[in-house]
């Protein structure tokens, strides 16, 4: 009994924004012209699998009390990367996709040494490093084109015995294969003790730099990802800048939704992942609502002001002023 | 005078001019003498003059991001905000004489609204600042989106807009360098030479000693937020000047560069650290690099990985971080 209260008071985040997104993406499907059908579903899982798994990158880094905004530049950079080399036979595509993977993870190797060799406030250095990656990016893809291996994106894209997202099902075993093993791990548990407190960490004799390099490691990993299933979306590769800096800033509502502490050292990807999904279907609700889309941007914004506020409500239960300086 | 107090009086010198502003002063000449070795334009005073102009736009929006970074916050809404002071600045262009002639407190006042809807949510209601500088950006980016479709507002700037930012009435000295002059000033004395400056660098230290030593440290945030917001709008209305035109992407370009040229001004980004001429540095720096890569017609992608590196190279020099211990 008193297991699941504690498991339950662990995931309370999560489950919370679980809850709020079924609710959300109910009020979603029932409103929808088309009603809630299978390719009305397979359309909204296409479009929040992306933000879910930069989110997801995002989350890796979260945990230990850093912060990654180079997210989205390590996204459109694998993005341009797949439309060149994710082509041609189901070998050479089979290379491309690993080819694409491994670049992810060279791009997070560099930014956790910057940060953990470098000693540079991770802030600044992903930054500097996102304006690196985006110019490799634009080196790709100078204007905006390419191609992708079509069996492998509509097998993605597609649904899975004409009923189930295809890539839900990808996202689902995303988090089964690299997600909750990290979290048994013992460099998971490390990372979430980094995030507590670097200085107890280190003096408990936590890898501490092990933790937090594999945390960039891994979230460059995960933006590759999304990068790649971006192609198989769009069949393309462009190189954005706007792409780049949305799906950054996306990504840290999506983490903060999703119940993960800013400050490290709590929540989960799932949760991120339930974040990122929250607030794809935020920004389609006004669609289905028939409003104009005029004001779409100014509704979401204001959404999202209102998540957060409710998050601070931490304050009511603040006995003595003292706490909130911590 | 003997050799000591000699000794004493550079050890003075050296302890007051920090070591990052000195490094960042140094690799400004560094830069101009490399890009004299391409062009003998680069030493001409009319080229440091126009650069110094174009600074001073990113001067006066880096001067608010430094004050808020001095508290150990970020203000990730500046993008939109400038947009804000820009567009509203010129649609009370629009409204006739009396708009006009408040066109650039109005604009000002919008910025130093969302500020204080910033501090407040950092300071009164405890919400990390990356996150409520996120959603107060995506709330004036909507609000923008709905009055240029809703309402067709007027978007080009007014006379006195146009000759604040591109105009020169004292020497040929350029105004907008002048309006960065009289900010910098402001800014200096209000940081090294006012209880709220001096409550600034304490809170960043540490909030909780600053509390605790009688500071209302959640006045003083409100206060630094809403400063912050209205020099982020001041330097719309002083782009919508130069452009002579309000545009909705017009601030997307600042928000890193003003954030670059802080901590390359050597202020940490931890917040406590940090003097406003590390910041002039700074932004002077982040110009003349911008401008040099674009006059050797160093392409879009090759600029970005120079700008990324240089950064990175920069502070790998004096921005390092204490090892854990």
């Amino acid at each position: 009994m008193n297991d699941w209260r504690y498991v339950f008071s662990q995931n309370r985040a999560t489950l919370l924004a679980f809850v709020f997104f079924v609710v959300m993406f109910a009020i979603y499907s029932t409103n929808h012209p088309a009603g809630f059908s299978a390719n009305v579903v397979q359309t909204a899982a296409n479009k929040g699998v992306l933000l879910a798994l930069v989110a997801m990158a995002q989350t890796f880094v979260v945990i230990t009390a850093g912060i990654d905004l180079s997210v989205g530049a390590m996204f459109v950079l694998t993005n341009c990367l797949a439309s060149w080399i994710v082509v041609g036979t189901a070998w050479t595509a089979a290379l491309g996709v690993a080819g694409v993977l491994l670049t992810g993870l060279a791009c997070g190797a560099v930014n956790g040494l910057i940060v953990i060799v470098g000693r540079l406030q991770p802030i600044v250095a992903t930054i500097a490093t996102g304006a690196v990656f985006f110019g490799l990016a634009l080196v790709l893809r100078p204007t905006p084109g390419g191609d992708v291996y079509g069996p492998l994106a509509d097998a993605l894209t597609g649904r899975v015995f004409s009923v189930l997202p295809a890539s839900l099902v990808a996202l689902a075993a995303v988090v089964v294969i690299i997600w909750i093993p990290y979290r048994r791990s013992v460099i998971g548990r490390a990372a979430y003790a980094v995030g507590s407190s670097e200085q107890a960490a280190f003096m408990s004799g936590v890898p501490v730099d092990l933790a937090k390099f594999c945390a960039y490691v891994l979230s460059g990993l995960a933006a590759s990802m999304a990068g790649l299933f971006l192609t198989f979306v769009t069949y393309s590769g462009e190189a954005s800048a706007a792409n780049g800096g949305t799906y950054t800033l996306y990504s840290i509502a999506a983490v903060v939704l999703g119940g993960v502490s800013l400050y490290g050292g709590s929540g989960s990807a799932i949760g991120a992942i339930f974040g990122a999904l929250m607030f794809r279907t935020i920004g389609d609700l006004l669609f289905v609502f028939n409003l104009d889309p005029l004001w779409q941007p100014l509704f979401q914004g204001l959404v999202l002001l209102a998540a957060i506020c409710v998050g601070a409500a931490r304050l009511f239960q603040v006995r003595n002023r003292l706490e909130l300086f911590e | 005078m003997s050799v000591r107090a000699q000794a004493k009086i550079s050890d003075g010198l050296l302890k007051r001019v920090d070591r990052p502003v000195v490094i960042a002063f140094a690799c400004i000449v560094a830069l101009l003498l490399v890009g004299s070795l391409y062009s003998r334009s680069f030493l001409s005073p009319e080229y440091l003059l126009q650069q110094l102009k174009v600074a001073s736009f990113l001067g006066v929006i880096a001067t608010g991001t430094m004050i808020v970074i001095l508290l150990g916050q970020i203000d990730l809404s500046v993008p939109w905000v400038v947009a804000v002071g820009g567009m509203m600045s010129t649609a009370a262009t629009g409204w006739g004489p009396a708009g006009e002639a408040l066109a650039i407190p109005f604009g000002i006042a919008c910025g130093v609204a969302l500020g204080l809807v910033n501090g407040f949510g950092v300071a009164y209601l405890r919400i990390p600042s990356m996150i409520i500088t996120l959603a107060v950006n995506a709330v004036a980016q909507g609000l923008m989106v709905v009055h240029t479709g809703g309402f067709s507002p007027q978007d080009s700037s007014s006379p006195a807009m146009r000759t604040l930012a591109t105009g020169d009435l004292v020497f040929g000295l350029p105004n907008a360098l002048i309006v960065w002059a009289v900010v910098g000033a402001g800014t200096i004395f209000l940081l090294n030479r006012t209880t709220f400056g001096r409550a600034v660098y304490g809170i960043g230290n540490r909030e909780r000693a600053a509390y605790l030593s009688g500071i209302d440290t959640q006045r003083i945030v409100l206060i630094a937020f809403a400063i912050a917001g209205g020099l982020s709008a001041f330097g719309g209305v002083l782009l919508a000047g130069y452009a002579s035109k309000a545009a909705q992407a017009m601030g997307d370009a600042y928000l890193l560069p003003a954030i670059a040229s802080v901590v390359l001004g050597g202020a940490s980004i931890l917040g406590g650290r940090g003097s406003y001429f590390g910041t002039i540095a700074g932004v002077i720096l982040i110009t003349l690099l911008q401008s040099i890569l674009s006059v050797v017609q160093m392409p879009e992608a090759g600029r970005q990985i120079i700008y990324g590196v240089v950064i990175i190279a920069m502070l790998l020099l004096y921005g390092r971080e204490s090892r854990t211990r």
